[in-house]
């Protein structure tokens, strides 16, 4: 799409706001076009799937609209924090835990007098995960409160659309080969039911490690068949014998030693898979194109 | 792959929501002289926005308390603990001596009793002294002075008992305290507070979550002691699920923590300070270690500009602890 087609939606998407919807919040227990999502729910992978199954190669951060701080921490990341007991049984945050392989249970939970909604509920199996989607209207908790892997979420139906806004996420990861996500960020998200497939559209802000908001889709079937929410127990073990109490693995600046690996197999310029918000657009291979031809010409 | 048209109204629909987000954020902080007093777990609260935070706990034979915040925001700090409870307070244990700690040690002192053993009956001839103050000894020599010298601050503000050795034993409300001393980290006199039925660790400013560590090397401060007492931290805690919940962790500044968060900072601070260490190896100045970026990826998140807690404060600080002779 081109620059002016884009703009054009932008324009159209902000006219939308100025329709009244998530102010709307206590009371509206009954909200017209509120669909039922309960069940268990499969994801399908054909959207992402390098990334999301056998999981993304090092220093691939092509496409992603990072901060120049997020692609240093990233660069300093070692593999082997993550063999740190503190590390092992750290959680996919709310923001990325629907691109792995999961099962995904919904159900609400109603006010047993009222019958109307208090929360959309969800178990992840992936670490056992249980979201809370708060209907009822409550506001989210101060700022000196703690920050979970789900964060804090409230709903609201905006028509067929259940949309959610969540808060206090703990500092993860927007891709798993070490692209930070802050504490600080936080996240929509819209659920879209038709018939037996659901689209969850997730979209990140991140003030500290993101330059733009992070928009990503993943897509669910109905599952019939009963028994699909797995356990997922962790205990962490010592798999480094003999490690220095307190030494965290990291690369110091300029010594990743897989900082090429990936530009090189693939014949890729190394600022292209550097990523930050202008490797997004599709305008980035021209630019590429002219420099690649100009460095040619020269 | 999605169509064209679904993509359009996926966008659209993420464009308004994120419109609508910025219209719902939670609120900035509450402006200053506003309290938020939060429950932490058990018989354990936080009060935030007095300077450093303040941890209270309460029960049946009183009230403690972890810190005083200023000591313009006593008044406050009094009232918001009395709509906690209406029993005595009859501990005050300060982290450090800083005055954002400590300075309402006087006043809060004054609005509490000391009883000399829970069990003891009768006239209390000393249950009218105020609080006790529980300290490292080394928090008292910072905040008094020797005969005939101006101390810094006054005599009613000063610890009433204090410690040496590893650490000073509790028990109140039913619930074990432990006093630990952490050596040369923030300051030279920092204390955890692990409140071990409740599961809360009041941390002082050895974790903050809004800002880069603030050595004082002046009052004995280090970044190897700053990094111990943090993994000493990471020793006491136990997740529940996962790495959340189960030992929740009250830090000097900021909100309410668990473990993960505390590993997080850890990491941080321990990697800075492994980027330093290597300048220093190969030769490089101050200035060069300053010029070089080497909290780049945190200056956004940590990075206070000015004063303490500031990227070139603690970058300047991390230098001069690691180039001390040993």
């Amino acid at each position: 799409m081109d620059r002016s087609g884009r703009l054009g939606l932008w324009v159209l998407a902000a006219a939308l706001v100025a329709v009244p919807g998530w102010t709307q919040t206590t009371g509206s227990f009954t909200p017209i076009g509120a669909l039922d999502l309960s069940g268990n729910w499969a994801p399908l992978f054909q959207e992402d799937q390098p990334e999301r199954i056998p999981g993304p190669e090092l220093v691939n951060y092509a496409g992603l609209p990072i901060t120049e701080g997020a692609r240093l921490w990233a660069e300093s990341w070692d593999a082997s924090r993550l063999t740190l007991p503190e590390h092992q049984c750290q959680v996919h945050v709310a923001p990325y835990i629907y691109r792995g392989p999961l099962n995904l249970r919904v159900w609400s939970e109603k006010d047993p007098q009222s019958q109307q909604v208090i929360a959309i509920k969800q178990y992840i199996s992936t670490y056992e995960q249980t979201r809370t989607i708060w209907m009822d209207g409550r506001p989210h908790p101060s700022l000196n409160a703690a920050h979970t892997w789900m964060g804090f979420s409230t709903g609201k139906w905006e028509g067929g659309i259940l949309t959610v806004y969540t808060t206090h996420i703990k500092q993860g990861w927007i891709r798993r080969d070490g692209l930070p996500e802050s504490d600080q960020a936080t996240l929509i998200e819209h659920f879209i039911r038709h018939d037996n497939h659901l689209t969850h559209v997730s979209i990140v802000t991140d003030p500290v490690y993101l330059t733009e908001p992070l928009i990503k889709t993943q897509d669910f079937l109905l599952n019939m068949q009963e028994g699909q929410n797995w356990l997922y127990p962790c205990e962490y073990v010592e798999e480094v014998s003999g490690r220095p109490k307190g030494a965290v693995p990291n690369y110091l600046p300029g010594q990743n030693p897989f900082l090429h690996e990936y530009a090189d197999r693939y014949h890729l310029p190394l600022e292209a898979v550097l990523g930050g918000a202008e490797t997004m657009y599709p305008e980035y291979q021209l630019k590429l194109k002219k420099e690649t031809i100009g460095a040619v010409s020269k | 792959m999605r169509s064209a048209s679904s993509r359009i109204a996926l966008l659209m629909a993420g464009a308004a929501a994120l419109a609508a987000a910025q219209s719902a954020r939670v609120p900035p902080p509450a402006p200053t002289g506003d309290l938020d007093v939060l429950p932490v777990q058990g018989n354990v609260y936080m009060i935030a926005g007095a300077g450093g935070n303040i941890t209270v706990q309460i029960g049946e034979m009183g009230v403690l308390v972890v810190d005083t915040g200023l000591g313009s925001m006593s008044g406050k700090v009094i009232a918001a603990v009395r709509k906690l409870s209406n029993k005595p307070l009859q501990y005050i244990v300060n982290t450090h001596f800083h005055q954002d700690h400590t300075g309402g040690n006087e006043a809060i002192r004054k609005a509490g009793v000391t009883i000399t053993g829970a069990n003891v009956t009768g006239n209390l001839t000393d249950a009218r002294v105020g609080a006790q103050i529980i300290a490292h000894e080394n928090v008292l020599d910072r905040m008094s002075a020797p005969t005939g010298k101006q101390a810094p601050t006054p005599a009613d503000s000063w610890p009433t008992e204090t410690y040496t050795s590893g650490q000073k034993e509790v028990f109140f409300n039913d619930e074990p305290v432990q006093v630990i001393y952490q050596p040369a980290a923030h300051t030279d006199g920092d204390s955890l507070v692990f409140f071990r039925r409740s599961d809360v660790i009041s941390t002082g400013d050895i974790f903050v979550t809004t800002s880069f560590p603030f050595l004082d090397l002046e009052h004995g401060g280090s970044i190897q002691g700053e990094i111990d007492a943090l993994n000493r931290i990471l020793d006491l805690t136990i997740p529940k699920h996962d790495e959340e919940g189960g030992t929740y962790v009250i830090p000097g500044h900021g909100r309410i923590c668990d473990e993960f968060d505390v590993v997080e900072y850890r990491d941080m601070v321990t990697i800075i300070r492994d980027r330093v260490q290597a300048a220093i190896k190969k030769g490089m100045t101050l200035e060069q270690v300053k010029e070089a970026g080497y909290t780049k990826d945190y200056d956004v998140r940590y990075d206070t500009k000015t004063g303490f807690g500031s990227a070139a404060s603690f970058i300047e600080a991390v230098y001069k602890s690691l180039s001390r002779k040993k």
